[in-house]
């Protein structure tokens, strides 16, 4: 049996800790804002032509028009993945029989040039999503739980939600702001949604844990047992559960990460994330916390 | 004790219905059988092009905007339906205050050439009838006549605006349409030469309408009465403010995804599911042995019932939209892990497994809905406030989700009930409580 609340120090100063840097990467760094997100104009090509490199077409494009910021990637099998501000169809095409005419055997894979007006009105809608599932769970939680308002008040489940969620998305997001500093990963409106369903998914860890606390406190009714162990006996007795209903899911995207699309890695490494983490707190985190609201 | 015979009866009902639709959904096996909803693929699997265009709606009057958006969608889609492609999407979206048009063109060849195409602007134009006499000058020939349209200069530039109006005596629908001072100069000389004859209106080539002249029309206001409709009125007036008002497009997002692509990134997705599926089952079978076949069972029944219904109702599969439907998959056996968990307690008790089984979803119930109504919560935010290309994301999600429940409880709970016998002969089937 592990001591969950004995040892809350530790558990809430690791999850702490990696809170703290996140935010601070987040801080200092900032977000690489993907296409969807700032605008501009991402574009994946593949050629047959074995003189084809980074250099040479980075000189192509710049041959058409000067711009300030081009950004050439090379990827597996003769890709080649071009960043660009965003651009009209004209110079698309320019650019595009610019390349054609350079190198053999080109094709275009993907195109998309999107304005800043998008890009600022899903920053906007995306703030607002992630608000509304934060304060929608957990209203939900304290609802849910309204029931047993002895010893421990309702809305406390659903504060202490609140701060579990908080928890489960900001190391996530402080890890791809590194992947951003360190390897150029840019977000995007998937990460985003990964953001969210991560949020979904990470309470019901701690719902299962929540609700054996619930039940255990109404059966010691009356029976005078120390909240600490209440609460440290329902942790225990649900970690099995706990860990093997997130289990089937990082299982799944551990699938994916391996065998699935290259386009939607990020996507699935910031689920994977936020669900081990996710875990953690409803184990680590969750109820420690609520003792410590109790106690005062 | 519920009726064994009635629950056989379900379950081999539960069984065929998922045959069928595992066959629904594989497409190999389904084209032998039926060309019924073949599956839908969004652009980012089949490939084409996904077109974003603002209308720039700064000289319209706030009272003909929808008419002008609708006009313009009309003519888009009138130009998208010659490129032939398979169901080409036009639709309207306004976000605030700007107002968009959304071309979706699957599996197109040549991109530049419909972006070409599309961003001109409408036009409409008068043209003037000749009834031309084809005399083939043979024997005994009869002459036929075919008309022949010479352009004027009469063009929508010169057109103010229209609306439908109503005759005053026969209260027929008319179409109004009224010329600025140039355009009814032009008008009232083209009307004069041809009194009594038609007068040709295209729009993109196109005739639209051939009323008949009824006399001179000077001041710039015409009215042109037909046997239409009053929808058909309204449409053409759509057409009418298209072709005249200036509105211009401008193509502000656009995506393109080469079909070898998509179809690269379908395989790898649907193999990754496969692959999930496959993992998740190992790891029910070893955890909790004979009660992780039954999990598996339904698992399978839940991934045929569910593409089964997103199949029939023709829900677009995009790659975000398979990985939504992938990630219910792990979320699907978790109601089963809670379920068994509680089981095993129940048995630690001392409860018959049949009782134990009973007790397990019963206790197991309040933590399985609250934790799914929060995925729901996500995915219904996520449908409402973000792009189309994410809302395939949250519906398959939230459909997965809603099923996942239907099969972790109903599907699971039925295989148990009949395979899963006490081991004494004689139990107590009342419900323990404490």
């Amino acid at each position: 049996m592990i001591n969950v609340i004995e040892n809350k120090k530790y558990f809430l100063g690791f999850s702490a800790t990696l809170v703290v840097a996140s935010l601070v990467l987040i801080a200092v760094f900032g977000f690489r804002q993907g296409i969807d997100l700032r605008g501009g104009t991402s574009w994946q090509i593949t050629t047959h032509d074995k003189d084809a490199n980074v250099a040479l077409i980075k000189e192509t494009i710049l041959s058409v028009e000067n711009f300030a910021e081009v950004n050439v990637r090379s990827g597996e099998e003769g890709k080649f993945i071009i960043r660009l501000p965003d651009i009209n169809e004209g110079v698309h095409q320019n650019i595009l029989s610019a390349i054609m005419g350079e190198f053999d055997g080109v094709q275009e894979d993907s195109f998309s040039s999107i304005g800043p007006a998008i890009g600022s009105e899903l920053r906007r809608k995306s703030m607002w999503a992630i608000a509304i599932v934060l304060l929608a769970i957990s209203a939900y939680i304290a609802w849910a739980f309204r029931k047993v308002s002895e010893p421990v008040k309702s809305w406390k489940y659903g504060v202490v939600t609140l701060i579990t969620l908080l928890h489960d998305v900001s190391i996530p997001a402080g890890m791809m702001t590194l992947l951003g500093y360190l390897k150029g990963i840019e977000i995007d409106t998937n990460f985003i949604v990964a953001l969210l369903v991560v949020m979904g998914f990470s309470v019901h860890d701690t719902i299962v844990v929540f609700d054996r606390i619930r039940e255990n406190l109404i059966l010691n009714r009356g029976k005078n047992r120390d909240l600490k162990e209440v609460i440290n006996f329902s942790v225990n007795e649900t970690m099995a559960r706990s860990v093997n209903t997130s289990l089937t899911l990082i299982l799944v995207l551990v699938a994916l990460i391996f065998a699935g699309p290259p386009s939607l890695l990020y996507f699935v490494l910031t689920m994977l994330v936020g669900t081990v983490f996710g875990t953690y707190s409803s184990i680590f985190v969750a109820s420690p916390l609520l003792y410590l609201f109790q106690k005062k | 004790m519920f009726n064994q015979k009635r629950l056989v009866f379900v379950l081999v009902f539960l069984i065929a219905f998922s045959v069928v639709a595992a066959v629904f959904v594989y497409e190999p096996a389904w084209k032998k059988v039926s060309a019924f909803q073949p599956w839908r693929l969004g652009l980012d699997l089949a490939g084409g092009s996904f077109l974003t265009y603002e209308i720039d709606l700064g000289k319209v009057s706030s009272g003909d905007r929808d008419s002008v958006v609708r006009g313009l969608r009309d003519v888009i889609e009138r130009r998208v339906n010659l490129f032939g492609v398979s169901e080409p999407k036009v639709y309207e979206e306004s976000i605030g205050e700007s107002e968009r048009l959304v071309v979706e063109l699957a599996g197109i060849r040549d991109v530049t050439q419909a972006i070409r195409e599309i961003g001109e602007t409408p036009l409409l134009d008068f043209r003037e009838v000749i009834e031309k006499e084809d005399s083939q000058g043979g024997l005994g020939q009869a002459t036929t006549t075919s008309p022949e349209f010479l352009r004027t200069e009469l063009t929508g530039r010169y057109v103010k605006g229209a609306q439908v109006g109503f005759d005053s005596v026969t209260n027929q629908p008319q179409i109004n349409i009224q010329f600025n001072d140039e355009g009814a100069k032009l008008f009232e000389e083209i009307t004069g030469r041809n009194i009594g004859k038609p007068l040709a209106i295209f729009l993109d080539d196109e005739l639209l309408e051939l009323p008949i002249v009824q006399g001179k029309i000077s001041g710039g206001d015409a009215q042109i009465t037909g046997s239409f409709t009053i929808k058909e009125a309204r449409m053409l007036v759509e057409r009418f403010n298209a072709g005249a008002l200036p509105a211009p497009i401008v193509l502000i997002n656009q995506q393109t995804i080469g079909p070898d692509f998509g179809a690269g990134a379908l395989r790898r997705a649907v193999a990754a599911g496969a692959l999930g599926t496959l993992i998740v089952m190992v790891f029910m079978l070893a955890y909790y042995r004979l009660f992780g076949v039954f999990a598996s069972l339904a698992l399978l029944m839940y991934i045929a019932i569910t593409l089964g219904f997103f199949k029939v109702l023709g829900v677009t599969m995009t790659l975000a939209g398979i990985a939504g439907f992938i990630l219910s998959i792990g979320m699907a056996v978790d109601a089963n892990i809670l379920v068994f968990e509680r089981t095993k307690e129940e048995l630690r008790k001392g409860l018959s497994r049949t009782a134990a089984i009973q007790e397990g979803f019963k206790r197991a119930w309040t933590s399985i809905r609250d934790s799914n109504i929060s995925t729901m919560i996500t995915a219904l935010v996520l449908y409402y406030f973000t792009s189309s290309f994410v809302r395939g994301f949250a519906l398959t999600l939230f459909i997965g989700v809603v099923a996942s429940m239907f099969s972790a409880i109903t599907i699971t709970r039925t295989w148990l009930k009949i395979f899963v016998k006490d081991k004494q002969l004689k139990t107590n089937n009342q419900q323990p409580f404490r």
